[in-house]
């Protein structure tokens, strides 16, 4: 995800100074390979994300066995929201 | 009398801190049988220089723990069929403590540890007042409850990633028993706690990756003591200003 | 810098980035229905105070945010520490800052 973030902030500059090399990027993004590739960062950000929630809610929530439940339902929010991105994107 | 003696194939970690490597014994299967009595056979019958730790090899001092298998756990405690692969053991010395010889681990750097994290009781009282009246069923009382019965065995310190990648952090068992200090009503100086539990080494480092409480032979939680303790000392930055 | 104060930056931009994220993903669900063109995107974010505001919140945390998490990283997987880490923290902290508030720009700008 470290290596995305520059690359993103990069593209989107692009904007300013030369649009016609934004759309093209864009027009490859449009290519399967890359519609995975997302599917996969935007994955592996919701369990990014999901994770964090639960040390938040463990470090800050005077919660206990709900761990469990809570680290489980981290991974099926993650497939869920980046399977939506996946169907979206098509 | 059978005459076909079922073999175990025990690799055990032979060496010191500089260097060592995996040796290898057959062992004669027992049908009742503990990664000790395994340790121990090998010990009196086949090679007498291999260095051990037990003591009262009934599961309650933890001197005996050791990784088998790769996961640290309590070798008196740990019946060969229940960790067999095959029929092959391995058995090594506690991870993140350097070893003195074969099986014999380093305890010092656990201690000093446990002494760093202020695990020690600040009184309030002298002898001459009356006895501080704490009731058994207290919030706090019950919070400490859950860390007091560690015994020092070394297994969640073994067990903790973040001790591996991390000299200098404190590792769970001095923070829970931080945490027990912490919540004792009878303490009179918590800030010092905190303090000695939030520097570089301390509980912030924590992952909350939890293997300390899932291999803690006592069913003890450190993870949730540190949590505990990330919780009061990010309290106590926000009282005391950015 | 004191570790409690790294660990509390860590934990506050994350729950500041919580829902700007969802936000995020939100937005490129929606904006990528049919295809996607600079121009477009342009048509959306140009001369806009709001989004200004939403990305430039986003890349601050997310520049003080990655920082740190590669900090601990770094720190635990190749030992390194001292002044070479709070180099490299501070060096990896400007660049994202730098980037993220270029690509904000661009897009904002008129």
């Amino acid at each position: 995800m470290a290596v995305f973030l520059p690359a993103h902030f990069y593209v989107l500059s692009l904007a300013l100074t030369q649009p016609e090399r934004l759309d093209s990027l864009l027009q490859w993004s449009d290519q399967p390979v890359v519609k995975f590739a997302e599917f996969g960062l935007v994955f592996l950000l919701a369990v990014h994300i999901f994770g964090g929630l639960r040390l938040l809610a463990m470090e800050f929530l005077p919660w206990s066995a709900n761990q469990k439940t809570i680290a489980a339902s981290a991974v099926a929010g993650a497939f869920l929201i980046s399977t939506t991105f996946f169907l979206q994107a098509i | 009398m059978s005459s076909e003696q079922e073999m175990l194939d025990v690799s055990i970690w032979r060496g010191d801190a500089q260097s060592g490597k995996f040796e290898q014994f057959e062992v004669p299967a027992q049908e009742s049988q503990t990664i000790l009595d395994v340790v121990s056979w090998v010990q009196q019958n086949q090679d007498p220089t291999l260095s051990y730790r037990y003591a009262c090899r009934v599961g309650m001092c933890g001197s005996c723990a050791m990784m088998v298998n790769g996961v640290p756990r309590w070798t008196c405690r740990t019946h060969v069929n229940k960790v067999l692969d095959g029929n092959k053991l391995e058995v090594g010395p506690l991870r993140n403590l350097s070893v003195i010889k074969d099986l014999a681990t380093d305890m010092d750097v656990f201690f000093d540890k446990w002494v760093a994290a202020e695990g020690l009781h600040h009184p309030t009282k002298s002898r001459e007042e009356p006895i501080e009246q704490i009731t058994s069923d207290s919030a706090e009382r019950m919070e400490a409850n859950a860390g007091i019965e560690c015994i020092n065995c070394s297994i969640c310190y073994a067990a903790c990633d973040t001790v591996t990648g991390n000299p200098d952090y404190l590792g769970p068992a001095a923070l829970q028993r931080a945490w027990t200090v912490y919540n004792d009503a009878k303490d009179a100086d918590k800030q010092v706690v905190l303090d000695a539990v939030s520097g570089v080494g301390g509980c912030l480092n924590c992952h909350s990756q939890g293997s300390c409480s899932l291999h803690c032979p006592n069913d003890l939680n450190p993870m949730n003591a540190i949590a505990g303790l990330k919780r009061a000392t990010a309290a106590s930055f926000f009282r005391r200003g950015r | 810098m004191l570790d409690i104060r790294l660990y509390m930056l860590q934990r506050i931009t994350a729950m500041i980035m919580a829902p700007l994220t969802l936000g995020h993903i939100a937005v490129m669900i929606y904006a990528i229905q049919g295809g996607l063109s600079s121009a477009e995107i342009l048509g959306r974010t140009q001369g806009s105070v709001m989004w200004f505001l939403f990305y430039g919140t986003f890349v601050v945390a997310v520049s003080v945010h990655a920082a740190i998490g590669l900090r601990v990283i770094v720190a635990e997987t190749f030992k390194m520490a001292g002044f070479a880490l709070s180099v490299l923290t501070w060096s990896l902290c400007l660049i994202f800052l730098f980037m993220g508030a270029r690509a904000v720009m661009a897009v904002t700008m008129l």
